[in-house]
């Protein structure tokens, strides 16, 4: 087995095995989104000046993204936009995950609870995902807070439906049995037993439920909910440019959309690769 | 048996379907109603008026009554078929939806049908031809499309195809300027293009990598083994052996995707000016048109529903595997 591995991986990293490959397709993927953050962060407010003699122009060595209608460099707004729907993202995944930990413990209790997560789930799964975020966003008052918390609490019923599966597994598992046997409280068991063994299906699912907070939170900026249209947002960035369509001025969508995309990519396969790692079935493939 | 069966599958999904709709109005009602945004200020737009106009108007839409009655008012009126009057349409929320909804059903019907053949027909040929050059192609065109925003394809292909290329309208359903007797099917048919195109090309993905999987799984097992062994190779064996088994959960599964194709036909609706239904809920909830906007919301509860009701007849009544088990049992 292994001397065919070995044959079949002569490329560019020909002497690396498979884990190294990963290790670094993640390190990697890590430090483009943590440069596009921190860079988001140190540009703070750069895009605003505004430099009307140099309005619209194609993309060139001195601005690659070209700029807009108002002469601003596309590739800093772009940079900008990026990494609030990071940072939105992360925020947004984190509360799913905490959410999903709750409703997944709560599910562990008992009969009743956990026909009540399953219900809440499929509450949450009958209205379209995007109509969903709109409803809550409006909710909350709209603007930035309400998108944001629209996003955060609708992410979690995929990633909780997988944890149920998860638990109920675990709940036929002997040692369970035994504990309770034992004498132990269900919620001791929920934390000491079932607990432990979620929290890397819970990280991964967290990981990559970015891309979807990420994607989501552009399409409802992009329709014009939420954030105001000072902010460098990807989603403001596209509709804006849907204005100048017609005057030919492509590269307005066409990168900031395209680094969208490649944000979204980095995370999946981020989230992919450390899956990979912790699955010990796929690790020797 | 079978006639039992059935009779409790209908009772079921109905009770399921009632109790959902209760549950869906309810709690979206009390969303909006937890909104600090004012419905009158949305009903007068930007217009000023006098606080004691306003009062008066606060008087007439009943703003201050408590909310319990205001659910029960609308309840009632929903019960009877009454949705109320969209406030940025100004007719019947009713009649809002029932044209709006022909059209996006139009598109979404038509780029499920275009997404579900192509998807599968992809995921056939990755998985009969898993590893090679073909293969990975496919994969990574499904893999960058999971990740691309709906919208920013359809700006792209507007941007190509509309703008550069001038073949296709830049958007509404129909030409500008012509009276509703005037548009042709062809009008009709050349405003749909784009934005089908668009979802479809989207729609692939989820499908194409199922089928792919699937496929996969069905070669290596016992019964295609002993197959080959027979002398059977190539399409055929993919044909009468794969084709068969992967067809049902993969419509399955398309069925259970309505909910995705939603979420997709706003955006895209929003980006071609299509005068849909996602395009009315964008509308109506950016200037707060309540009634309209839950209007939508049950209607698309509704749609969602019956999607996954499908995909559950498909699983319990059709799908020969079942059958043979409920048999043996």
């Amino acid at each position: 087995m292994s001397t065919a591995v070995v044959t079949i991986n002569k490329g560019l990293f020909g002497e690396l095995n498979l884990r190294q490959k990963t290790l670094l397709i993640i390190g990697f993927t890590s430090l483009l989104l943590f440069t596009i953050v921190l860079s988001s962060v140190f540009l703070n407010g750069e895009s605003l000046p505004t430099n009307f003699g140099s309005r619209n122009l194609a993309p060139s060595l001195n601005h690659p993204f070209g700029t807009d209608w108002m002469g601003r460099d596309m590739f800093i707004r772009t940079l900008e936009g990026l990494g609030l729907s990071i940072v939105i993202g992360a925020f947004a995944s984190t509360i799913s995950a905490v959410l999903t930990v709750i409703l997944g413990l709560l599910s562990s209790a008992g009969k009743t609870a956990d026909s009540f997560v399953s219900w809440l789930v499929d509450l949450f799964l009958s209205i379209p995902h995007l109509l969903l975020i709109i409803l809550i966003s409006i909710g909350f008052g709209g603007g930035a807070t309400g998108v944001v918390i629209g996003v955060a609490l609708t992410h979690w019923p995929g990633l909780t439906r997988v944890v149920r599966a998860e638990i109920k597994q675990l709940k036929t598992q002997e040692y369970i049995h035994i504990s309770r046997n034992l004498g132990k409280s269900i919620w001791w068991i929920a934390t000491k037993h079932i607990l432990p063994h979620l929290i890397p299906q819970i990280l991964l699912g967290t990981i990559l439920m970015f891309p979807h907070a990420i994607l989501h939170e552009a399409s409802v900026t992009f329709l014009g909910f939420g954030l105001s249209p000072h902010e460098p947002a990807i989603g403001i960035i596209l509709s804006e440019s849907m204005r100048y369509l017609s005057a030919g001025y492509w590269w307005l969508a066409f990168f900031p959309g395209l680094s969208l995309l490649i944000v979204v990519l980095a995370f999946d396969m981020i989230g992919e690769n450390i899956g990979k790692l912790m699955d010990p079935k796929n690790a020797h493939e | 048996m079978k006639y039992k069966k059935l009779g409790i599958f209908i009772g079921k999904k109905t009770l399921k379907l009632i109790s959902l709709l209760i549950v869906v109005c309810l709690a979206s009602f009390w969303i909006v109603e937890q909104s600090p945004i004012d419905p009158v200020r949305a009903y007068i737009g930007e217009m000023s008026i006098q606080p004691e106009q306003k009062a008066k108007l606060d008087e007439y839409w009943g703003v201050n009554t408590p909310p319990q009655e205001k659910f029960l008012n609308w309840a009632e009126n929903i019960l009877k078929g009454d949705f109320g009057v969209s406030l940025i349409y100004r007719i019947s929320v009713f009649d809002v939806i029932k044209e709006r909804s022909i059209a996006s059903l139009i598109l979404m019907a038509s780029s499920w049908l275009i997404s579900g053949i192509l998807g599968f027909v992809l995921g056939i040929i990755a998985g009969m031809k898993k590893g090679t050059w073909i293969d990975k192609i496919i994969k990574t065109y499904c893999y960058i499309l999971t990740a691309t925003p709906t919208f920013w394809l359809a700006l792209i292909l507007l941007m190509v195809f509309s703008v550069n290329l001038g073949l296709f309208p830049i958007g509404l359903g129909v030409p500008i300027g012509v009276t509703a007797e005037n548009v042709t099917f062809f009008d009709k048919l050349q405003h749909l293009i784009l934005p089908t195109i668009t979802l479809s090309l989207l729609g692939v993905a989820q499908i194409a990598m199922f089928t792919r999987e699937k496929l996969i799984e069905v070669l290596s097992s016992d019964y295609v083994l002993f197959a080959k062994a027979r002398g059977e190779k190539g399409f055929d064996l993919v044909l009468r052996h794969g084709v068969r088994n992967v067809a049902l959960p993969a419509i399955t599964l398309q069925f259970l995707g309505f909910s995705e194709l939603f979420g997709g036909a706003v955006l895209v609706e929003q980006v071609f000016s299509y005068p849909g239904i996602g395009q009315a809920a964008v509308a109506a909830g950016l200037r707060s048109d309540v009634p309209l906007l839950l209007g939508i919301v049950i209607f698309s509860a509704l749609f969602v529903f019956f999607g996954n009701l499908i995909a559950d007849i498909i699983y319990e009544f059709i799908d020969p595997r079942i059958k043979q088990q409920e048999a043996t049992i």
